[in-house]
């Protein structure tokens, strides 16, 4: 058995004897087949499920050098750097070319005036855990493991428990001697930093988690994480091939080779002054920079990337397989499509407070997506605003949990004037420590973004508040974040589902405004809500729906040359009857509703009962609204 | 002659432009000796430095280091007769030559490279060159001649060398120049030093002539850096985010020998000075101690440069580069200055400890730079031309003349642009016309000032027309684009305002939106919304394309020859086409008649629109990517071809074209002369030529034709009908954007004011009289409806006349 998992275990060993044997032969190309050979391996049947994931398992439980994988996103970008491709040792007697690949730390002493020294240049990313994970997701993918008996063991031999043990304290040893000269560094870096800890305390993460206690001691080390109060470990990911097919905010499954060598470590501290008076190349990097670009190894471990995908969803639910490649899901999801949509439905109209129609169109919002821009027009994204939010009884904080159940990524963003004052929503370039701080709106694809309107209180907005809005602004009319580099602004295209809760109409603008209508009266509300509760269903029926939200939101979808013409029809009849009362935009509207509608009930193709459909529930809608607008006059 | 010799030698401080603190003391010991001058190797290192007693001549002339191009030289020449070639891959360059030396691990032969440079320099000529740098030079004589005896008039002892002279006139000299820099550079030096003196033998430098080349083709972009520019000559741009003090970096150490005072000098060497261990004249060990201020030390600066915008793909993050800048190039530029810089690429490795024997097997990357070159400099002084003359292939400009070449160019770009929506054919057109811009001309000496070359638009209309979209697209077409929202922009986010940098804690002047897109679009969204003082500072943009600022000590003018693109909804949110142009949207008609074209985005409202609205709308959701590409142009094209456009087509009016925008202008004063009203001024004119002149552009003619009137004209006209139409006459009125008001507004208020004084005279001798009374008298009597507003105007009238006074609802006659 643990022959079988040495491509697992020591990843450079098979790199190695690759490369040793393409030395006779120079034109082998073994690079190329290195990476081959674990994308083979990976392909076997549940081979992945048994590399160990650095999301779940603590790092001082894994073995060094040993091949991991990471669910992570792009948060930065550092510049591409030179490294030593192939090295020739110093030692006269051992003179052997080595292999520098895959690898932080050259063995030994390096001929540096070799002629056989070969340079090669590679990419590093930095990583985060893909913000606004909802706890459900671990749990699942917990499961999983415990099932393939791989979990926390490593399955390696050489580690002995009592060995365990000694790492740890190493560890801590490690990072006490790093927190040392941090701490003395601080008063000068310390601008930023303390804002930054101020920031998180206000932001009301809706974490039903008390704050552990186990958090690493070095937490003064910011790790950049889009969201306050996220943790898990942070990595730098070094890309040897093709980066630039990888973009900022990807998310990505790596498979790589861990390196938490403590030379890495070492090299921030070794910096005396007697060293750097000679090599001044050393002395110009700043302190902060240092810190951002080379962090302890034992916080930030390195991953040499051998293999990655693009997490086409994220879902631990789903098989990781595109949906194409297989049907047999596929089929029995869509086959199962409506009944579990009926569920969804009568589950989200119990907790919209008995509002059918509301409920009808969260479900709509819940499977959008921006799935392709016309030049500056998304398309496909539908921003709901839900108005008319009970603000008894922290009704929409309830609602926010229910949300939380159902997707993957979710972030709940409580719009109150110290929020929008203090918070970082927009990342910003920051030149001292050459890296990108991340803001709240640094989110994976297909993130639910919950903006909570009721928390609106009186009082002035400040220029951060301004900007804060306005960034809000154009990321629910053009899908984009204006990234912050200070000298210019670059725009980030970004694909995230905003949902508003707002007591009056928001101040934001959105795709489509529904006003909820309760069936539930005031006086018994508060009984109501604190009846709905948290876990209604079984966990497997809240798999289905999970389920049901991913791949709804998958599915491809067109529209017949038949149905064009009708929708055409349609809309000339309609404005011929009373050309103000719908416009380009409308049609814009219903054509995506139409599409989700028929999304949700698992068509890809419109047809004509889903087109009626949506027209009917816009119409509904939309005398809903003008009901709601004669009643209190103050609406625009 | 190979073996350098090491001779120490006294330097003098050639430096002064950098009063900084230091405080060595420099030496200038002269000792009898044989300097190999003719050596490159030994060229830049400090032994070489002589004092010489005659203070012209090679040899009277000091040297300067270089550390530019890498402090210490080890290598020696190879004799390629003596040594087997291919060790090292050197190859003899003029095989046939008797005895060949090159320098080590390089196929470079000083004499002949040396030579060949002196050639370049005594013959290039480039009778076409623009270059700002070249101003007032003959350029029919050799280039670098001139360039060397206006050194020897200023002084300035740098040469700056265009590479591609270089390569024009001898590729094979390039090639080296490029591969080796470190060590033709040298040899270049001092083949123009030899050059120089021979030249002008009196002539006294402060040092010798440094040689400085650029635009070296190599590399232009920083993305595209890879290890094998290691050590090569590059030209990279970017833009500097952040430049570091200055460092005194020590070049030579000055030990003494605590027993004996014996002194003795050591190179530093990669960083390293090693340490004599024995003194060589008492032979004591460990007995020298090193002295600071008797060591030689050179200016050294490091200076961050990211990646211009422009030059990113999508969705990746800047790169960002280290550069080293050495002597004067220190404090050359600033953060947030944009520069083309050339210099050697270096790559060092990176110890993780001297003690230990573990490498980080990663280098660290900087660039050496030679030469800076500011590429924004242009955007405070007047100098015309782009500044970076967009490169394009020769297969790029084929494509886009064989476009430029179909006669319906003009419809197809129209079409590429904002596919997305719908309709609206004449905006569409209106904005190409305005994204080529017409021709800029300089009317400085008759004392005119330049005439503005960008077309201004205004789009109205009623809200979910797409206005903002346009202007989302618009901005992201076009490279220089800006985009504000008038609802949060303020008058210094517009212009420019003076804060205090938390680096160097200095006043800088930070630039606004309206000098960022100097020769570019400045989009502005919710125009209506913006602030009358922010509208203010519009009216000097607009017009004369500068922006003046006074602020905190600072006063200077700017250019803003940025064209703006503007959005306005009405005030009553829905158009109301009762009203003028200047009701719906109440903004001052001074700025209104800044706009070349003002259209009116309307939803029409009729069947067969709205049907092909709808199937554009559909099939936006259902057509894939590839369609609708194939459907229309590639953005990328359009942006090439406004670019390729803007950058080489100047086109001037030819006589036919003149004669008729002289009619179209003519005729225009006609159509109003003949109600008693204006309908056209010169501004209509001027827009009229930059209309007819943008379009010539889209054809690529370097001749504005009568076709290209016939457009502008028509657009003119177009645009004119839709927002200038009085709506009570339907006649098109141009007072109504030139002074707010039409014609017959302004006659009817007049015959009102004119009724209501007869009615009051009529009333004989009544000094006071009620408000609501006199209203309803006049309407009584008149036979048309008069508004209240209307007879309140009538009552200002007459109250500037002096005839009576309102005071609250009571009205006086005066006298």
């Amino acid at each position: 058995m643990p022959s079988t998992h040495d491509w697992i275990n020591n990843p450079l060993g098979v790199v190695e004897g690759m490369f040793a044997a393409s030395q006779n032969n120079p034109s082998s190309g073994w690079e190329a087949k290195a990476v081959e050979f674990f994308k083979d391996r990976l392909k076997e049947k549940d081979a992945h499920t048994s590399v160990p994931s650095l999301n779940d398992v603590p790092l001082h439980y894994l073995k060094p050098n040993s091949l991991v994988k990471f669910r992570c996103l792009i948060q930065d970008m550092f510049d591409p750097e030179f490294y030593m491709g192939v090295y020739e040792t110093v030692d006269p007697s051992t003179k052997v070319l080595r292999c520098g690949k895959y690898k932080d730390v050259t063995e030994c002493g390096v001929d540096f005036n070799s002629r056989n020294t070969v340079t090669a240049e590679r990419q590093t990313f930095y990583c985060v855990p893909i913000p606004g994970e909802n706890p459900w997701f671990a749990l699942i993918l917990s499961h999983s493991y415990a099932g393939s008996s791989q979990a926390r063991v490593v399955p390696s031999t050489s580690y002995v428990p009592s060995r365990q043990k000694r790492s740890y304290e190493e560890d801590d040893d490690m990072d006490d001697m790093d927190t040392q000269p941090q701490k003395q560094r601080e008063p000068h870096t310390g601008a930023l930093i303390p804002t930054e800890q101020h920031g998180n305390g206000d932001c009301k993460r809706l974490e039903t988690e008390a704050p552990s206690s186990q958090m690493t001691p070095a937490s003064h080390l910011d790790l950049n994480f889009p969201l306050p109060g996220e943790k898990g470990p942070s990595c730098l990911v070094k890309v040897y091939e093709d980066w630039d097919s990888f973009k900022l905010n990807d998310t990505l499954e790596v498979y790589g080779i861990l390196s938490v060598s403590p030379a890495l470590s070492a090299l921030a501290d070794e910096k005396d002054a007697s060293s750097s008076l000679l090599d001044p190349a050393e002395c110009m990097e700043t302190a902060e920079e240092q810190r951002v670009h080379s962090p302890p190894a034992s916080l930030v471990p390195r991953l040499h990337m051998l293999y990655a995908k693009t997490l086409p969803h994220n879902n631990p639910l789903l098989p990781s397989a595109p949906l194409e490649d297989n049907s047999a899901f596929l089929s029995s999801t869509l086959s199962e499509m409506a009944s579990v949509r009926a569920e969804l439905l009568t589950y989200l109209t119990h907790v919209l407070l008995g509002d059918a129609l509301a409920a009808e169109y969260l479900i709509l919002h819940l499977i959008s997506n921006v799935y392709t821009r016309r030049d500056v027009l998304p398309l496909g994204k539908f921003t709901l605003n839900l108005s008319g939010c009970p603000t008894v009884a922290s009704y929409t904080e309830r609602f926010y949990q229910i949300i939380q159940q159902l997707v993957p990524c979710s972030y709940y963003l409580g719009m109150s004037l110290q929020n929008m004052n203090q918070m970082r929503l927009v990342p910003k370039k920051d030149y001292v420590a050459n890296r990108l701080v991340s803001g709240a709106l640094q989110l994976a694809r297909n993130t639910s973004l919950f903006l909570d309107e009721t928390q609106l209180e009186q009082g002035q907005l400040d220029t951060t508040g301004v900007r804060n809005v306005t960034a809000l602004g154009n990321l629910i009319s053009w899908q984009k974040v204006d990234y912050d580099f200070n000298y210019h602004q670059m725009e980030f295209p970004c694909n995230i589902n905003v949902l508003i809760a707002s007591e009056g109409r928001s101040l934001l603008p959105s795709d489509c405004q529904i006003h909820l209508q309760p069936q539930v009266g005031p006086a018994t509300m508060e009984e109501y809500l604190s009846s709905i509760h948290m876990h209604p269903q079984a966990s497997s029926q809240l798999n289905k729906l999970r389920i049901y939200l991913s791949v709804a939101r998958l599915l491809d979808y067109s529209i017949s040359d038949e149905m064009t013409k009708s929708v055409e029809d349609d809309f000339v009849d309609m404005r011929k009857d009373d050309p103000q009362s719908i416009s380009a935009e409308d049609l814009h509207r219903m054509l995506v509703v139409a599409r989700l509608l028929s999304l949700s009930l698992g068509q890809t193709s419109l047809s004509r009962d889903s087109w009626l459909r949506a027209k009917h529930i816009e119409a509904l809608r939309r005398s809903r609204m003008e009901q709601h607008k004669c009643v209190n006059g103050n609406e625009p | 002659m190979s073996s350098p010799t090491s001779t120490p030698g006294g330097r003098k401080r050639g430096r002064n432009a950098n009063p900084s603190t230091r405080k060595f003391i420099c030496f200038s010991v002269f000792l009898p000796n044989e300097v190999d001058m003719s050596s490159p190797l030994m060229y830049g290192t400090p032994s070489s430095r002589v004092e010489g007693t005659p203070r012209s001549g090679v040899r009277g002339t000091p040297a300067r280091q270089r550390p530019d191009l890498g402090s210490v030289r080890k290598a020696p020449q190879v004799d390629l007769q003596s040594e087997p070639p291919s060790a090292d891959g050197a190859v003899a360059s003029e095989p046939n030559a008797g005895q060949k030396l090159v320098i080590w691990g390089t196929d470079v032969n000083v004499g002949t490279c040396k030579e060949k440079f002196q050639r370049f320099l005594q013959r290039f000529i480039d009778p076409t060159s623009n270059e700002d740098e070249n101003a007032g030079l003959d350029l029919n004589e050799p280039l670098y001649m001139q360039k060397l005896e206006e050194i020897s008039v200023v002084g300035d002892p740098v040469l700056n060398v265009n590479c591609r002279h270089i390569q024009s006139f001898d590729a094979e000299l390039y090639r080296q120049l490029i591969s080796y820099p470190q060590e033709v550079i040298p040899t270049f030096d001092m083949a123009v030093n030899e050059l120089f003196f021979e030249r002008f033998p009196d002539s006294i430098l402060e040092y010798q002539i440094q040689v400085r080349p650029y635009n070296a083709l190599k590399t232009r972009n920083m993305r595209s850096l890879n290890p094998e520019d290691i050590d090569q000559l590059i030209t990279i741009s970017g833009m500097v985010i952040r430049t570091s003090q200055l460092i005194p970096e020590m070049q030579e150490a000055f030990f003494q020998c605590q027993v004996c005072a014996f002194s003795t000098r050591v190179e530093v060497d990669r960083g390293r000075i090693a340490e004599p261990a024995v003194c060589r004249n008492c032979n004591t060990t460990h007995s020298l101690a090193l002295v600071h201020n008797r060591s030689a030390f050179s200016d050294k600066q490091m200076i961050k440069i990211q990646e211009s915008p422009e030059d990113m793909p999508a969705g990746q993050t800047p790169h960002t580069t280290i550069v080293y800048a050495h002597n004067d190039l220190v404090d050359k530029v600033q953060p947030g200055d944009r520069v083309n810089i050339t210099g050697i690429y270096r790559a060092v490795p990176m110890r993780v400890n001297p003690r230990q024997s573990n490498v980080k097997s990663v280098y660290k990357t900087h660039i050496d730079a030679i030469h800076f070159r500011k590429t924004d400099e242009r955007r405070l002084h007047g100098l015309d031309e782009e500044a970076e003359q967009k490169l394009f292939t020769e297969d790029r400009v084929q494509t886009l003349k064989e476009l430029a070449a179909k006669p319906d160019v003009y419809e197809r770009l129209s079409s590429a642009l904002a596919p997305s929506i719908y309709e609206h054919e004449d905006i569409k057109k209106g904005i190409l016309l305005q994204l080529f811009g017409g021709t800029r001309k300089d009317f400085s000496q008759t004392g005119r000032g330049s005439f503005r070359a960008e077309v201004n638009i205004l789009l109205c209309g009623d809200p979910g027309t797409s206005k903002s979209q346009l202007l989302q697209y618009v901005y992201n077409l076009v490279p220089r684009g800006q985009y504000t929202s008038g609802k949060g922009s303020s008058a210094v986010g517009l212009t420019a305002y003076v804060m205090k940098d938390p680096e160097t804690r200095q006043l800088v002047l930070q630039t606004g939106a309206l000098v960022l897109s100097d020769n570019g679009i400045c989009c502005i969204d919710e125009f209506d919304k913006m602030s009358d003082n922010t509208r203010s500072v519009l009216h000097e943009v607009m017009e004369q394309q500068t922006l003046s600022i006074a602020k905190a000590g600072i006063i200077c003018q700017l250019n803003a020859r940025t064209a703006v693109l503007a959005a306005a909804n009405p005030v009553e949110s829905q158009w109301n086409p009762k009203k003028t142009t200047i009701e719906n949207i109440q903004l001052p008609h001074t700025l209104l008649s800044r706009f070349d074209l003002i259209f009116l985005m309307l939803d029409p409202q009729d069947e067969a629109y709205d049907r092909r609205l709808a199937h554009h709308l559909v099939s936006l959701y259902y057509q894939s990517e590839e369609q609708m590409e194939e459907e229309f142009l590639d953005m990328a094209v359009l942006r090439d071809y406004i670019a390729y456009a803007r950058t080489y087509i100047n086109p001037r009016l030819s006589e036919e074209a003149s004669q008729a925008l002289i009619e179209a202008y003519v005729d225009m004063r006609k159509i109003g002369s003949g109600r008693g009203m204006v309908s056209a001024y010169p501004r209509q004119l001027e827009s009229l030529i930059r209309l007819a002149e943008a379009h010539a552009k889209v054809r690529f003619s370097e001749k504005v034709e009568t076709i290209d009137v016939e457009e502008a004209k028509r657009l003119h006209r177009e645009a004119l009908k839709q927002s200038a139409t009085d709506p009570r006459t339907g006649f098109v009125d141009i007072s109504i954007l030139t002074t707010g008001m039409s014609a017959t507004a302004r006659k009817r208020k007049e015959e009102v004011a004119q009724a209501l004084k007869k009615l009051i005279q009529a009333k004989g001798k009544t000094p006071a009289m009620k408000y609501q009374q006199l209203l309803e008298d006049l309407r009584g009597q008149s036979e048309t409806a008069i508004t209240k507003e209307l007879f309140d105007e009538a009552l200002r009238a007459l109250a500037d006349e002096d005839y009576l006074t309102v005071t609250g609802k009571t009205v006086r006659l005066l006298a």
